[in-house]
């Protein structure tokens, strides 16, 4: 249900990019979804926004700055709690009102896009996102459709320790009926949120608060207000005939530095940037597998039951004969987050950490173990 | 503190600019007064008795005293009838019903109670795996279905297939859904009892608790924006409205001024929960006021206090944009579910008391017989007609054809995915290759 509507003047919220002195332009992750949000909300009028301090505080970290502006307090939401910026504590027990009603919204024929001001907080919730909204169309025989998003950082950020660092990619895309989403650059922040928002199902998008002040380049083409992309598809970041390496989110980025450093040792790493938790790309990854006959897989989130490991069961349902070794899975530590920075930095695969996964992987012989 | 000072200069700016929409209500402009002091000099004088002060939310007097307002009222909420125990209107001002609507309603009534007792009783047969039957209630569903109209949106719970029967979904349609068979509007998703219809306008009744409270203000905030002559209307129990989502949704059906009406149909029981250990407030209507919502208590079991309650509570929360709480106090006479046996937590004579002494349905018989609407031929030749077309309607939906294999994979996604797809195919392709193996009322 891809809309294509051109629009020659709109007006962005605020300047959406840079223009360098050569046509090369480049936008942050931030100003990527802002544009998002604020094209798509101009096509469609049944596209409204919720979520704590979305609007007079211009977004809680600065995602929909200008849409309440533009587009008024009947389009931008802000949820009762928002005077109450200082009390974190209470954005958590108030998460669960706000998703139930979103989701009552999109079952009368809105589209809303619900911030969760992070995945954390969505347990809160969670009852809405599976029950009220990925299992209605099925519940009700397609009587019943959910046509919301749900958005917001998910995974570590920097220093905000075990409740506000947990990544929630494995626990929605195990469930059916909801769309899990996860954009790297700026390219992707862009399609693939104009993409969730004109998805008839529920959509979960996973961003991510360190990528949010990243800069990308973008081409005139995704700059344009019909540009999407598909859901389903994962992207080959960076083309290799050694060892496949997936990732999503912020792991892409330290998945092509690690592909750099292997570069250097005569090691050609193939990055996949998976984009699309559910439906999982499995073809591109099984395809990619089959040429360099090698898997890593690299995420941020716990281990057990992790994207990884259901990466890992396709390909050996898929590519079994093709895999020279054993598939290498790089997760975060099987341990609530700690705080201190030092342990912090320990909890989280490192570049180092990808680096070795892909030598073990291609037989070089490396220590197991992180030093210190 | 800088917070309140970057926000104020914001809100200063922007004074002196018109914003390029035209909203229905200029919320952002009121958000933020209450937070900006007043100018000291206008502080009233220490001595004043009448002092106040503005903390965030509005002025607020002083009072020396130490007072802790009571836990409870010395007097409970009075509830509103029209009808006394006999049937005998108990004053001339409510909105008179006409001979139609109410022999409608009566009639929509006794179906409700016969469909829940042949049912039931086929559950008990094993001829369906489950059923909750909704007697004693009678009277809050059909009434309060009878005050709506076909565009307002209904947000049932699970003991409300009387708006439904109203609203013309037939008894052979309930059949099929309890007997989950290929004409299951549902195809065959769900157990027993969980109808739904857009076409009536109700939402799929799901089996959690409460979670359609939130909803039913969202789609209400949804009709508001579309300026809809409709608003929605939620039902559920005691023991929902000890759920978050009820609190949640009240509050936020007041701040966002939603037209929804919240019908709590307060039975008494939560399973085997009495009220005594649900909550220790007087009941669900005082909870109202805690979130700004404007509500009533009514006579559960007094079908013209609902149809009268219902209308009013509509034209009001359309009207003025707002949420309004009524608390139906009924009894509910059977028990919670055929999972459920309630003489081991409840006297069997109580039961009996209510279900005969104070049965909604005989009440409001008694008024239409005395304004000569009805009779005992009409009772006795509406009954007997019910009954038929219910056994007809069980003995027809039992022999259909279960749903076709292809109901396990769609509707999951609005389009199907590939794997989904696939996993069709090899199911079809092994039942073609290995047919014995597959019981015959599946169809490949």
């Amino acid at each position: 249900m891809l809309r294509a509507i051109r629009h020659k003047n709109i007006l962005p919220a605020f300047s959406a990019f840079r223009a360098f002195s050569s046509s090369a332009k480049e936008m942050t992750v931030r100003e990527a979804l802002n544009s998002a949000l604020d094209e798509e909300m101009s096509a469609d009028p049944k596209v409204f926004l919720m979520g704590e301090e979305v609007g007079e505080y211009q977004g809680a970290y600065k995602i929909t700055k200008g849409l309440l502006d533009k587009y008024g307090p009947e389009r931008v939401l802000d949820t009762p709690i928002t005077e109450e910026m200082a009390l974190i504590c209470l954005l958590n027990i108030l998460q669960a009102g706000f998703t139930g009603i979103g989701v009552g919204a999109a079952y009368y024929g809105l589209r809303p896009v619900v911030e969760f001001m992070t995945f954390n907080f969505s347990m809160q919730a969670i009852d809405h996102i599976i029950n009220s909204a990925a299992k209605s169309n099925y519940m009700s025989a397609g009587q019943i459709s959910v046509p919301i998003v749900f958005r917001g950082p998910n995974g570590a950020a920097a220093g905000v320790g075990a409740q506000h660092s947990q990544c929630y990619a494995a626990w929605y895309a195990s469930c059916p009926g909801l769309k899990v989403l996860s954009p790297y650059s700026s390219e992707d922040a862009r399609g693939l949120l104009k993409a969730a928002i004109r998805d008839p199902d529920p959509v979960v998008f996973l961003e991510n608060e360190l990528l949010y002040g990243e800069s990308f380049p973008v081409s005139a083409e995704v700059l344009d207000s019909s540009f999407c992309l598909p859901i389903g598809k994962a992207k080959i970041e960076r083309e290799g005939k050694d060892v496949t390496i997936t990732a999503f989110s912020k792991m892409v980025g330290y998945a092509l530095k690690a592909a750099e450093i292997l570069a250097k040792e005569g090691i050609s790493a193939e990055v996949i940037n998976l984009r699309s938790i559910r439906p999982l790309d499995r073809s591109t990854i099984n395809a990619s597998v089959r040429k360099t006959n090698r898997l890593v897989t690299v995420e941020e989130g716990f281990p057990q039951h992790g994207v990884g490991a259901e990466i890992c069961t396709s390909v050996i349902e898929e590519s079994f004969g093709y895999l020279d070794a054993p598939v290498e899975r790089i997760a975060g530590a099987d341990v609530p987050m700690p705080y201190a920075a030092n342990l912090e930095r320990m909890a989280v695969p490192q570049v180092e950490d990808i680096v070795r996964a892909a030598k073990r992987a291609c037989y070089r012989s490396v220590p197991l173990a992180a030093t210190a | 503190m800088w917070i309140s000072k970057t926000i104020f200069n914001h809100f200063k700016s922007r004074l002196n600019f018109t914003p390029n929409y035209a909203p229905l209500s200029l919320l952002s402009p009121r958000r933020f007064a209450s937070t900006i002091a007043q100018n000291p000099s206008t502080f009233n004088s220490i001595h004043d008795a009448n002092q106040v002060i503005d903390f965030p939310g509005g002025t607020v007097k002083f009072i020396p005293e130490m007072r802790f307002i009571s836990e409870t009222s010395p007097k409970r909420i009075p509830c509103y009838r029209v009808l006394d125990d006999d049937g005998q209107p108990l004053a001339n001002n409510f909105v008179q019903v006409s001979e139609e609507v109410a022999v409608r309603m009566y009639s929509n009534m006794v179906t409700l109670q016969i469909m829940d007792t042949i049912f039931y009783e086929a559950q008990r047969q094993g001829r369906i795996s489950f059923y909750a039957t909704t007697i004693g209630e009678e009277a809050i569903n059909i009434a309060s279905a009878a005050a709506l109209t076909r565009e307002d949106v209904i947000f049932p719970q699970y003991r409300e297939p009387g708006p439904l029967l109203w609203r013309g979904f037939t008894l052979q349609e309930i059949a099929h859904q309890c007997f989950s068979n290929k004409y299951d509007n549902g195809k065959g998703r769900q157990m027993p009892i969980h109808y739904g219809s857009n076409k009536h306008n109700y939402f799929t009744v799901a089996s959690t608790v409460a979670t359609q409270v939130p909803h039913a203000v969202g789609a209400a905030y949804s009709l508001k924006m579309d300026k809809k002559d409709a608003c929605s209307i939620t039902y559920f129990g005691d023991g929902g409205s000890s759920e978050g989502d009820f609190h949640a949704a009240l509050n936020f059906a007041a701040v966002m001024e939603a037209p929804v009406i919240f019908l709590c149909r307060n039975n008494g029981w939560a399973i085997s929960t009495p009220t005594s250990d649900q909550f220790r407030s007087d009941g669900v209507v005082v909870k109202g006021q805690a979130y700004g919502v404007r509500s009533i208590r009514v006579d559960g079991n007094d079908a013209l206090a609902i149809y009268n309650a219902v209308q009013a509570a509509r034209e009001m929360a359309i009207s003025e944009e707002r949420p309004v709480l009524i608390e139906a106090l009924t009894y509910r006479v059977g028990h919670h579910s055929t999972s459920d046996d309630s003489t081991k937590y409840r006297p069997a004579n109580e039961i009996e008391w209510w279900r005969l002494a104070r049965d909604p349905v005989a009440r409001f018989r008694k008024w239409i017989e005395r304004n000569g609407w009805w009779n005992d031929m009409a009772e006795s030749e509406l009954r007997n007609s019910l009954r038929q077309q219910l056994l007809h309607s069980i003995q027809v939906a039992e022999n259909i054809e279960k749903p076709p294999i292809e109901d396990i994979f769609n509707d999951v996604y609005d389009v199907p995915p590939s794997n989904l797809r696939e996993q069709e195919q090899w199911v079809k392709d092994t039942i073609k290759k290995h047919p014995l193996d597959y019981p015959e009322n599946i169809s490949a």
